[in-house]
């Protein structure tokens, strides 16, 4: 707290201050001064400022919340009081936790608050895998714009079209945001997720079904309507679980028709398929339109078994797990090439035509 | 309270694809002309659909960086905006090269949205072509004894694909600078391929008129042109073909003026922008280029 802070409280003590057990109001015989500890009444100009240095926590902490954060109605108001649990633990429990750090985790980030001087607070941001790693280890960022290079390309440098695909970059920290700048650094690692957050605790969250996105689609997208609501479930469990995107879903097919898929555990909600969804769902109804056909193979029970492991190990991501000469997996990549070597053939597995009729 | 944004189409393969519209944005955001400067995309994130409720000014300025009038910008970007009551004749736009802006309330946010008119259609952008052919040779007054190429995508899917390109070859020819100015086209005649029989100038510039480097300017164009069998390969600047020198510039959104075209267009809208234009000019100043 600083006599700057002071001389805000003061001024705005004429219309009234009431922000987290802290009130100060003017009537006619003076100022009223409380907080939940203590209350004074009938206070001079100079008699409530005493007061108020004598409570530096609840002065400061009016302070950041009115004047540093800019009040309630906000986005940012009320992810900055969620990181540091304002609505959970009073002002003096806040303090003391703040002192040593409150840290919360937002999809892979993890944001710690601490005190700054004055009661600001100081934001640290990184990766949640970097929790422990010392600053000095990390690549350390200043300018919330970088954050977009951040966001660009996986660990193993692959780009990534989703921001909140479980795959953001780990060996890089900003130490020292303050609330705007972490807002806004969060904002371009995962954008909209902090506003729609802010939205669905509200009650204000719009969400946008998926038939009612199907028929605002034009051009090459118009046909995703087509999709059926089989495909659409196996669609939503191909690419809206936790292991592939971190948004919770709260779209299903329309208001009535909710999806067995699971809707995901972050904090922040999916109010819409993403324009990859809408992508992969073209795709998806493509593929729909084939009529299925019957093939006969040769191919050992394991064999079979192989050829589901190699599905399920590209479906996971696994592919890079596989150690080289894991023999026993069917997925490694040896086993694979040994498969493609005895049963393929110029006209794939088995040498069996795909469409035979081209080949009478 | 002002914002802009700049919606682009961005790629859910190609991470260049997103590059100019960051690098303008930041290029403007330095300016200070705005209280926020965002970037949305059609395929990345922000989406065009949730872009609006990021910013917190009222008054909001949205300028497509994109070439044309067309699919784009008269259907997907005011419908994903959720802009209340677009209709393409609000532009007033009936050559197709035209449009200017239009103001709407967008249906899930409290504030007021000015609608622009695509950078690629501005007349500015017939100096950032200009700009480029210099940038490229290195030549602040590169003209005499050179020809123009503007390449345009080209599509019969959408007619003002190439009026925007006719539009600048013929304000650029009528600046009277280089020798010859000839639009070609990927998907229509005349064609990339044949460029150098449009030209009798010895040396020819080249410019894409496409917002980012990606498949179609480092990929199939130099092939096109006849400047490397194996795009892989690279090419040169200059490169040697049928006796032309040929300058082949990539991608003009790259170009750093770029940001001054973006800006114009939100100051018509009625941005106040100060002399954020002087500064864009001051920092997008020729550069010298060639390899």
């Amino acid at each position: 707290m600083n006599d700057a802070q002071v001389g805000a409280l003061v001024e705005a003590a004429e219309e009234g201050v009431e922000v987290d057990g802290l009130r100060v109001t003017r009537v006619d015989e003076g100022y009223r001064f409380e907080t939940p500890e203590t209350i004074h009444r009938g206070l001079s100009e100079s008699a409530l400022r005493s007061v108020a240095e004598e409570s530096p926590w609840f002065v400061s902490n009016w302070h950041y919340w009115t004047h540093v954060v800019e009040g309630p109605e906000r986005a940012r108001y009320d992810f900055l009081r969620w990181v540091e649990g304002a609505d959970d633990h009073d002002v003096p429990k806040r303090y003391e936790a703040l002192s040593s750090g409150v840290t919360r985790e937002w999809g892979q980030l993890s944001i710690t608050a601490t005190l700054a001087d004055d009661g600001l607070r100081r934001y640290d941001l990184r990766h949640g895998a970097d929790r422990d790693v010392s600053e000095e280890d990390l690549e350390t960022y200043v300018d919330p714009l970088d954050a977009r290079g951040i966001a660009t390309y996986d660990d193993d440098g692959r780009y990534r079209p989703l921001s909140t695909a479980p795959t953001l970059r780990t060996g890089w920290v900003y130490p020292d945001l303050d609330g705007r700048a972490l807002v806004e650094t969060v904002e371009f690692l995962y954008p909209a997720t902090v506003e729609n957050w802010h939205r669905e605790r509200r009650g204000e969250l719009d969400v946008t079904h998926f038939r009612e996105t199907a028929e605002r689609q034009t051009g090459i997208y118009s046909i995703v309507e087509g999709l059926t609501v089989e495909e659409l479930e196996a669609a939503a469990e191909a690419c809206c679980v936790d292991s592939q995107c971190l948004k919770r879903r709260m779209w299903d097919e329309d208001e009535e028709t909710p999806l067995r898929v699971p809707r995901g555990e972050e904090a922040f909600p999916c109010r819409e398929p993403c324009s990859l969804f809408v992508t992969a769902a073209r795709k998806f109804v493509t593929l729909g339109r084939e009529e299925t056909r019957s093939y006969e193979f040769e191919l050992t029970p394991t064999e079979k078994e192989q050829v589901e492991a190699i599905v399920d190990a590209v479906a996971d991501g696994r592919v890079g797990e596989i150690r080289e000469a894991d023999l026993n997996d069917g997925a490694n990549r040896y086993r694979a090439r040994y498969l493609r070597a005895l049963r393929g053939g110029e006209h794939g597995l088995s040498d069996t035509p795909t469409y035979p009729e081209d080949h009478d | 309270m002002q914002a802009l944004v700049i919606v682009a189409h961005g790629s859910h393969l190609n991470p260049d694809s997103s590059t100019p519209t960051y690098d303008h944005a930041d290029a403007i955001r330095a300016t200070g002309a705005f209280d926020e400067v965002r970037e949305a995309f059609w395929k990345e994130e922000p989406s065009f659909r949730e872009v609006l409720r990021t910013v917190e000014s009222e008054e909001v300025y949205v300028v497509p960086l994109f070439i044309s009038e067309g699919y784009f910008t008269e259907q997907v970007i005011p419908r994903e905006m959720r802009l209340e009551g677009w209709e393409v004749s609000d532009w007033d736009s009936e050559d197709g090269v035209s449009a200017t802006f239009a103001t709407y309330r967008a249906n899930d946010v409290e504030k007021t949205i000015h609608y622009c008119g695509p950078a690629g259609t501005h007349e500015v952008m017939s100096d950032v072509i200009v700009r480029r052919a210099e940038s490229v040779t290195g030549d602040p007054d590169v003209g005499e004894g050179f020809g123009l190429a503007i390449i345009g995508h080209g599509t019969e899917r959408n007619e003002n694909s190439a009026k925007a390109i006719h539009y600048h070859t013929d304000r650029i020819r009528g600046m009277d600078r280089f020798d010859e100015v000839e639009a070609v086209f990927m998907d229509e005649e005349p064609e990339v391929d044949e460029v150098t029989e449009f030209f009798s100038a010895p040396e020819i510039v080249v410019v894409p008129l496409f917002v980012a480097d990606g498949f179609h300017t480092q990929e199939d164009i130099p092939e096109d042109l006849g400047l490397t069998d194996d795009f892989r390969e690279g090419y040169p600047v200059p490169g040697e073909v049928d006796g032309h020198r040929i300058w082949y510039a990539g991608a003009v959104g790259t170009e750093s003026l770029m940001a001054d075209v973006i800006l114009e267009r939100a100051a018509e809208a009625g941005a106040e922008i100060g002399d954020a234009r002087e500064r864009i000019g001051e920092r997008s100043a020729p550069s010298v280029a060639g390899e």
